[in-house]
């Protein structure tokens, strides 16, 4: 059962809220505070994948991020309602050396490069980060240390 | 946050002074101005980012447009941002290899030693 779940439109101007609620939310579990920015980053990231998805489906559902602290640990999903077959989760571009970079004579507008644009940084930021895709949706978890559960 | 933009030029450079959150919701008025900014023929570009305090890869994107951009008229866009937490943004994506990132607007204009 998630401590705290924030359910909003997918539309762009709310994605900030979610980070601050994820920020405030890491600081009381106990998270670093060198580790707040990751947690900022990461969730505004896979909520502003999550609103472009549901933006260029026409799904007007709301986006779903639910928050908890278990076994010493903020645990993070943000969820989307598009199935499968109609999302195309592009490959997490490789980071390190050896990196896929996005195509600089290619059309960068194009949302899918921004996808994997967006996944890439999760997953550069985020030790422990999982994505799942279903017929009912997606979800992209996420956990980071944290010190205390206070929250409950 | 809202986002703040301010222009000056300084020996054919145009340099953008960005101040706030880049994220989603606020990349679309930076995409904008780079992109007035390159059609009124302003090829060599300074983005100041010593006043964001928040970039997602939404701004990345928006940034490599610009780039794009100023590419097409062999032009330039150099970054000017010593915050670790921006410039790491740019790390994990590796475009630390694609923008000249600087320390300072002097630094930039003069093509010197980059982060």
């Amino acid at each position: 059962m998630p401590t705290v779940e924030l359910r909003f439109s997918p539309r762009a101007e709310h994605v900030r809220t979610a980070r601050l609620v994820a920020a405030a939310f890491a600081r009381r579990v106990g998270v670093d505070e060198d580790l707040l920015d990751e947690v900022r980053l990461a969730v505004g990231e896979a909520c502003s994948r999550v609103v472009g998805l549901h933006r260029r489906h026409q799904h007007r559902e709301p986006v779903t991020v639910t928050l908890s602290s278990e076994n010493g640990r903020l645990c993070v999903a943000v969820s989307d309602q598009i199935p499968q077959e109609a999302a195309s989760l592009p490959v997490p571009v490789e980071l390190g050396n050896g990196t896929a970079l996005p195509d600089l004579e290619g059309d960068f507008d194009n949302e899918t490069q921004l996808d994997a644009m967006a996944l890439a940084v999760i997953n550069g930021l985020v030790d422990d980060v999982e994505i799942h895709t279903g017929l009912d949706g997606g979800v992209v978890r996420m956990s980071w240390p944290a010190s205390s559960e206070r929250a409950g | 946050m809202d986002l703040s933009l301010a222009t000056r030029t300084v020996d054919n450079n145009t340099i953008i002074e960005v101040g706030g959150e880049i994220d989603v919701y606020t990349a679309p008025k930076l995409r904008e101005q780079l992109v007035s900014l390159v059609n009124a023929g302003s090829h060599h570009l300074i983005v100041d980012m010593e006043g964001v305090e928040f970039l997602d890869s939404t701004g990345l994107g928006v940034l490599v447009g610009g780039l794009k951009r100023v590419r097409a008229y062999d032009g330039s866009l150099k970054l000017v941002c010593t915050q670790e937490r921006i410039v790491k943004i740019f790390r994990i994506t590796g475009l630390t290899k694609v923008f000249p990132i600087y320390t300072s607007i002097e630094e930039a204009l003069a093509g010197g030693p980059r982060e």
